[in-house]
C-alpha cells in the first residue's frame, strides 16, 4: 500500500478471490478427510487400546 | 498457486510474453488434472482385484487401499498432463484441458501430481503392505516415464505396451489384500493389457488426422487405417480367450464363463465388422461402436467377476 492508500502490489479481482477462497475451502477439507482417515486406519489396525500400549 | 507479487520474474510457459496472471484455476480444473474418468475404470478394476482375493481385509483399509490407488491414478493423470501440455494444445479432445487453457501453470500440475504420487505410495504402504505400494509406484512411473515421456511419441505400439500401466490397478489391489501376487491376478492384468489395443485403436481410426497433427506416431498414422483394423481384429481374437480364462482355469464360475464368451464374441464381431468396412463414415461409425463396446465388455467382465465371487464359485476353493 502506498502513502495514499493505494493498493501496490497483484490486486485479485472478485473472481480470482472466489476462485482462490474455494481451492482453500478444498484443501482444508482434503486435509481434515485426511486426519479422519489416518486416524480411522490407526484405530482398525492398531485396535482401540493404542493409547494404552 | 499462482498468487504471485508484481516483481516475480517467471513466466507462464504458454505465454512467454507477460507475467503470469493470478491463478484462475478453480477446484474443477485440479479434479480434470487427475482424469476423473480413467480413475473411475482403475478405482473399479481395483475394487475387483481386491474384493476376489481368497484373503479378508478391513473394509476401512480396503476403502484406504482403494482410495490411495485412485489418488495414485490421479498423479499420474496430472503428470500426464503436465508433460503432454503441447500435444494436448493442438488437439480439439484435449485443447480445453487445464494447462493448454492456461488456467493451470505446468510447474502447478507437476508439484500437483509429484505430492499425490509420494503421497499415494506412502499412505498405501502404511495402510496396506509395501508390496502393493511398490506396485503402484511402479505404475506411475510407468505411464508417466516409460509411456507418456517415451513410447508415446516414439513408437506405434505406444498403447500396447503402456496399456501395461492401465492393467496393474486390480494386481494392487489383489497385493493389497493379501501382500502376494499370484496367477489370478495375472489374468486380471491380462485381459486388460489386450483390452487396451482395441479399446485405443478403436479410437485413433477417427482422431488420426488430429494424432498425426500432434505428431503422435499412433497405428493409424504410421501404418494406415487398414493395418489398423486387422491389428484391431487380432487383439480382439487374442483378448476373446484371455477374457475367459479365469473361467478356464476353474477360478470362476460359469456365469462368468458364458458373460465373457459372449463379450469376447461381441468384440470379434465388431472387429470383424471394421475390417470389412473401409475408411468411409460406415467404417468410423462402426469404429465409434466398438470403442463404446469395449468399455462395455471390460465393465460387464470385471462386474461379473465380482458377482460370481460373491455367488461363492466353486473355483474359489482352489486359491
Amino acid at each position: 500500500m502506498d502513502d495514499n492508500g493505494r493498493e501496490t502490489g497483484v490486486v485479485l479481482t472478485e473472481e480470482q478471490k472466489r476462485r482462490r477462497r474455494m481451492r482453500s475451502i478444498a484443501i482444508a477439507l482434503a486435509l481434515g478427510a485426511l486426519v479422519l482417515l489416518f486416524y480411522v486406519v490407526t484405530i482398525v489396525k492398531l485396535g482401540p487400546g493404542v493409547l494404552s500400549r | 498457486m499462482s498468487l504471485v507479487s508484481a516483481g516475480t520474474d517467471f513466466r507462464a510457459p504458454l505465454d512467454a510474453g507477460g507475467l503470469v496472471e493470478p491463478s484462475l484455476a478453480t477446484v474443477g480444473d485440479y479434479v480434470a488434472l487427475m482424469k476423473p474418468r480413467v480413475m473411475s475404470l482403475v478405482v473399479f478394476t481395483a475394487l475387483v482385484g481386491l474384493m476376489v482375493t481368497p484373503g479378508h481385509l478391513h473394509p476401512v483399509l480396503g476403502f484406504a487401499a482403494l482410495l490411495c490407488i485412485a489418488i495414485g491414478a490421479g498423479a499420474a493423470g496430472a503428470l500426464n498432463m503436465w508433460y503432454d501440455a503441447d500435444v494436448d494444445a493442438v488437439m480439439s479432445r484435449t485443447s480445453q484441458r487445464p494447462i493448454p487453457a492456461g488456467r493451470v501453470l505446468p510447474r502447478e500440475a507437476l508439484a500437483f501430481g509429484l505430492t499425490l504420487a509420494i503421497g499415494s505410495i506412502a499412505v498405501l504402504g502404511l495402510v496396506a503392505n509395501w508390496l502393493a505400494a511398490s506396485l503402484l509406484a511402479f505404475t506411475i512411473f510407468f505411464y508417466v516415464a516409460i509411456y507418456t515421456m517415451w513410447l508415446k511419441r516414439a513408437t506405434s505400439q505406444n498403447i500396447v505396451i503402456g496399456g501395461a500401466a492401465g492393467a496393474f490397478p486390480p494386481m494392487i489391489g489383489w497385493a493389497a489384500a493379501t501382500g502376494t501376487l499370484g496367477l489370478e491376478p495375472a489374468l486380471l492384468f491380462l485381459i486388460i493389457f489386450f483390452w487396451t489395443p482395441p479399446h485405443f485403436w478403436a479410437l485413433s481410426l477417427w482422431r488420426a488426422p488430429e494424432y498425426a497433427r500432434a505428431g503422435i506416431p499412433m497405428l493409424p498414422v504410421v501404418a494406415g487405417q487398414a493395418e489398423t483394423r486387422r491389428q484391431i481384429l487380432l487383439y480382439s481374437i487374442v483378448l476373446a480367450p484371455v477374457g475367459a480364462s479365469p473361467w478356464l482355469l476353474g477360478y470362476s464360475g460359469a456365469l462368468y464363463g458364458a458373460t465373457a464368451i459372449v463379450a469376447g464374441a461381441a468384440m470379434i464381431a465388431l472387429s470383424l465388422q471394421i475390417a470389412a468396412l473401409g475408411d468411409n463414415d460406415e467404417g468410423i461409425r462402426a469404429a465409434k461402436r466398438l470403442f463404446g463396446v469395449s468399455i462395455l465388455y471390460l465393465f460387464v467382465l470385471f462386474a461379473v467377476l465380482l458377482i460370481d465371487d460373491w455367488l461363492g464359485a466353486p473355483g474359489r476353493v482352489l486359491l
